[in-house]
């Protein structure tokens, strides 16, 4: 037990009330609110951060089971003055439109092309082995849990898929 | 100083196209999208106050009667726990888009399940969601709470009303006639960002953090809520998460936040539950449709009628608008359409995108598809012949029309086969294939704006309105239309947008947002164009401006001799609104298959061709079509509001029962963009697209549903059960 977190690479103390989600630590008690609630039930994606490499929902967990664990935000993939491949990309495509589900969607993605490029299968995948590729329809099964009411699903995926290839 | 315009004829002078900077309608980024892929730009609960205080609304478990009883000490004793309110202000619905006055309140009268009749105020979020969930609440129901839209004698809507000719007759002798009647479900506008206030108060002045539409009519409406002059009052919504038409009028969060922040003396934040926001904002009405066509040996409609029942609480004055095209979109002498309200006690009915014709068009353009294939016509060559002239109804002439156009220019981009069509032409393993068509159409709205335009004397220039950008492209559009006027680039004008310290536009809603608030940009932008005119010895008709200089090659920053250059334009349709039928029209393919055992329907490709008027930016126009279309998708397949017979309360209120598309629902979608000018539509020749990009692409797919497997189905959303049950064997 450390009582710590680490977010975008800095240590914060765990917060003292149990009941806490991460996603109200990071936006409350952290001033993080780059990381959306659209749901607070884990039906949205809005909340999704990287946690130790792997995307979750930050609503569906408690912020005191993260002890010692490594979390990266919208915050951390990248500023206004440095954006990552990702966020330039969803600016050129407008892979958004309100913008609400916009740093889930690209933090669910950072990770998500991580898993392609680590071979974990989908319900997309044709086989459970072997080399996966960041076809549409993988991006769009693998993508599937981050909604976008105003419907850039479009523009979202020729982003994704422009970042996938640069780095295939 | 202000220049004021009111339209009372259409405007040729077609101005933009001569400016010189050549920026507006290019396909340019969104100025604000860095803040918003970088988690940088602050929606509405997200404002740092010191020492604020967190809300938590508590909702009615009954459907009608009154709260005898809040046990208030049970929670007060709880950790944390400042405050529990039930104040008569507080507002128990959403107002309507454009109320201006306060909606219902009175929190302690309850008239369906689910409305807000308290909020508990605690020091941390923890605290105030438990003490909520905790707080004991004594009723006295009142059981006589209809419920069913069916059940209940329905009120006529007069002004929907029209009776031409004898469509009963029409019907008798015509080579083809159809007489169906469709159903549609509720729908929630479902925006992203849940609905959410920050109040905050200074002496008597109070300030107010929201997620709202349209402050111009917002401001009114808390101000009325509360008893207060509008000068004491302010609203900033500089980034909505989504509004969809949930967020046009003020929401009981934003009420209850200003009274409890007053009463506990701190800021205090008010963050709707999703399922609060599914259960007591507004939801679009059911609809049950019966239309009748009647057509001669050509195809040619001799009668046209359209019958729609839909369904509100008692008092509440919006009605489903579901004939809203039907009036114009197509001839026919013989004409009969009404419009009925049911009285229930579900929660609100009220806007979500499209607004009528969201539901009415794809019941319409379901039922011409039937004609088509009686009359053993073409769809789109059928839709083709009954393009009217002029306004079948009013004999009105159109503003403009490329409805004829969109179903050429689309049909050729999709590779429509005009040829003969049956069912099950195609089939691919376990798969039906086929195709559908369907016509759009959507009213153009338009309304008063205002709008402040200042050149700096640095030779930037700024833009201020109290208009809201809810992803629609606001911010980007305006400064592309100032830097076209100003001969700048839009990354030197500033937009700000969203705060009622600024002049007053229109709201985003009904698409009129661009149109209108754009007209005020642009007044404002001839009127600085006029005095840097003088400054020079010329015209503003023949002031070019380009690249921060003037064709002489004198510098904005020169003429503005160290000074700001401000005008303030207001704009407001006059004679033009009532002279013209303005609509944005369009067509939609899709290309879908179905599955032989399961009756799951996918949509394999999908294409929408629109004409609305100039495109004010290529890119985010685009956008808002793809958006429309993505709906379409949701209405055709799985959106549906189901509520609970006995209590009326809505049962699927979150976006897991709730199925709006996800991204393997929508395939790769074709946007074709029809250009166009129209003079009668506003000084800058531009229309909405926010919401036609859905008005009857449901009914694309459900064609291409019985085009595909033969199951015709006159129920939307067309979920496998029904696909299975209408299948042939
Ligand atoms: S807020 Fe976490 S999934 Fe919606
Ligand atoms: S951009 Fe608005 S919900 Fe995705």
């Amino acid at each position: 037990m450390t009582d710590t977190i680490s977010v975008n690479g800095q240590q914060h103390t765990l917060p003292s009330d149990p009941r806490t989600s991460l996603l109200d630590f990071l936006r409350h008690d952290l001033g993080l609110t780059g990381t959306k609630k659209g749901c607070d039930h884990g039906q949205c994606g809005a909340c999704t951060v990287i946690v130790n490499g792997i995307r979750i929902n930050s609503c569906l967990t408690l912020a005191a089971m993260h002890d010692g664990d490594e979390v990266t935000t919208i915050e951390g993939l990248g500023t206004p003055d440095n954006p990552s491949a990702l966020q330039k990309a969803f600016l050129e495509h407008d892979g958004f439109q309100c913008g609400y589900c916009t740093p889930g969607q690209i933090c669910s993605a950072t990770a998500m092309l991580q898993e392609i490029a680590n071979n974990w299968p989908s319900d997309a995948s044709e086989s459970l082995e072997g080399e996966m590729a960041a076809t549409g329809e993988e991006i769009r099964e693998r993508m599937s849990g981050n909604l976008c009411r105003c419907g850039a699903y479009a523009n979202i995926v020729a982003a994704i898929s422009e970042v996938a290839e640069e780095s295939a | 100083m202000t220049v004021h315009f009111k339209q009372d004829t259409p405007d040729d002078s077609n101005r933009l196209d001569g400016m010189k900077q050549g920026v507006l309608g290019k396909s340019i980024r969104r100025v604000e999208g860095m803040a918003k892929v970088t988690g940088t730009a602050p929606y509405s609960a997200e404002y740092p106050i010191a020492d604020c205080a967190e809300g938590v609304l508590v909702t009615s478990t009954i459907t009608r009667g009154k709260v005898v009883s809040i046990d208030k000490d049970a929670v007060l004793s709880m950790p944390g726990v400042l405050a529990v309110i039930d104040d008569p202000a507080m507002t128990t619905r959403a107002a309507q888009g454009t109320a201006d006055e306060a909606p219902q309140q009175e929190p302690g009268t309850v008239c369906y399940w689910g409305q807000p009749i308290a909020l508990v105020v605690a020091e941390t979020f923890e605290q105030a969601r438990d003490a909520a969930k905790h707080l004991p609440i004594n009723y006295r129901e009142d059981p006589s709470a209809p419920l069913d839209p069916q059940a209940v004698e329905a009120e006529e809507q007069e002004d929907e009303t029209v009776r031409q000719g004898d469509l009963d007759h029409a019907m008798a002798t015509a080579a083809h006639s159809v007489d169906v009647t469709y159903t549609t479900k509720g729908h929630a506008s479902a925006a992203m960002e849940p609905h959410a206030s920050i109040a905050q108060w200074d002496g008597d002045k109070l300030t107010v953090y929201a997620s709202l539409q349209m402050l111009n009519y917002n401001i009114s409406e808390l101000a009325d809520a509360l008893g207060m002059e509008e000068e004491n009052v302010r609203l900033v919504s500089r980034f909505v998460g989504g509004g969809f038409g949930s967020k046009l009028g003020v929401s009981e969060d934003v009420v209850a936040a200003a009274i409890a922040s007053k009463e506990v003396g701190r800021p205090v934040r008010v963050v709707m539950s999703r399922q609060q926001v599914f259960q007591c904002v507004m939801r679009r009405s059911e609809t049950t449709q019966h239309l009748r066509l009647a057509a001669d040996e050509n195809g040619k409609l001799i009668g046209f009628g359209h019958h729609a029942l839909v369904s509100n609480l008692p008092g509440e004055t919006f009605a489903e608008p579901v004939l809203q095209s039907s009036h114009f979109l197509y001839g026919g002498e013989n004409r009969d359409l009404m419009l009925e309200v049911a009285r229930i006690h579900r929660m609100t009915a009220g806007s979500v995108r499209a607004p009528g014709e969201a539901v009415g068009m794809p019941a319409l353009e379901g039922a011409m598809d039937v004609l088509a294939e009686k009359a053993g016509i073409d769809p789109v060559e059928l839709r083709l012949k009954n393009i009217p002239e002029e306004d079948p109804e009013e004999g009105l002439p159109f503003s403009s029309h490329k409805l004829a156009e969109c179903l050429r220019q689309g049909a050729d981009a999709f590779g429509w086969d005009s040829g003969p069509r049956s069912p099950r032409h195609t089939c691919e393993g376990e798969w039906w294939v086929g195709t559908g068509m369907a016509s759009a159409a959507r009213v153009h709205n338009i309304a008063e704006a205002k709008s402040r335009v200042t050149l700096k004397a640095d030779g930037s220039a700024v833009v201020e309105t109290d208009m809201t950008d809810i992803g629609t492209g606001t911010y980007t559009i305006l400064a592309q239309l100032a830097g076209e006027m100003l001969g700048l680039e839009p990354a030197q004008v500033l937009v700000e947008l969203g705060d009622t310290k600024n002049p007053r536009g229109p709201g985003s809603g009904g698409s009129w947002g661009a149109a209108s608030i754009g007209s005020a940009v642009y007044i404002a932008c001839k009127a600085v164009r006029e005095e840097l005119g003088q400054r020079l010895g010329v015209g503003e008709t023949e002031l070019e401006l380009k690249d921060g200089k003037a064709a002489s090659g004198e510098s904005l920053v020169s003429l503005l001799d160290g000074n700001d250059l401000s005008r303030e334009g207001h704009y407001e349709p006059g004679d033009i609104k009532d002279d013209f039928t303005a609509s944005g029209f369009g067509a939609f393919f899709a290309q879908v298959r179905v599955n032989r055992f399961t009756g799951e329907t996918r949509v394999d490709r999908m294409l929408g061709a629109f004409g609305f008027g100039r495109v004010l930016n290529h890119k985010t126009a685009r956008s808002q079509c793809l958006g429309g279309i993505t709906w379409s998708i949701g209405v055709a397949l799985t959106e549906a509001l189901e509520f609970d017979p006995r209590d009326g309360h809505l049962v699927n209120c979150d976006l897991a029962e709730y199925h709006v598309p996800v991204h393997r629902d929508v395939p790769d979608l074709e946007v074709v963009l029809v250009e166009e000018r129209d003079p009668a539509a506003s000084p800058i020749q531009a229309k909405g697209i926010g919401e036609l990009g859905m008005c009857g692409g449901a009914a694309a797919i459900a064609n291409a549903i019985y085009n595909a497997c033969g199951a015709r189905i006159f129920d939307y959303p067309m979920t496998p059960d029904r696909v299975l049950a209408a299948m042939p064997d």
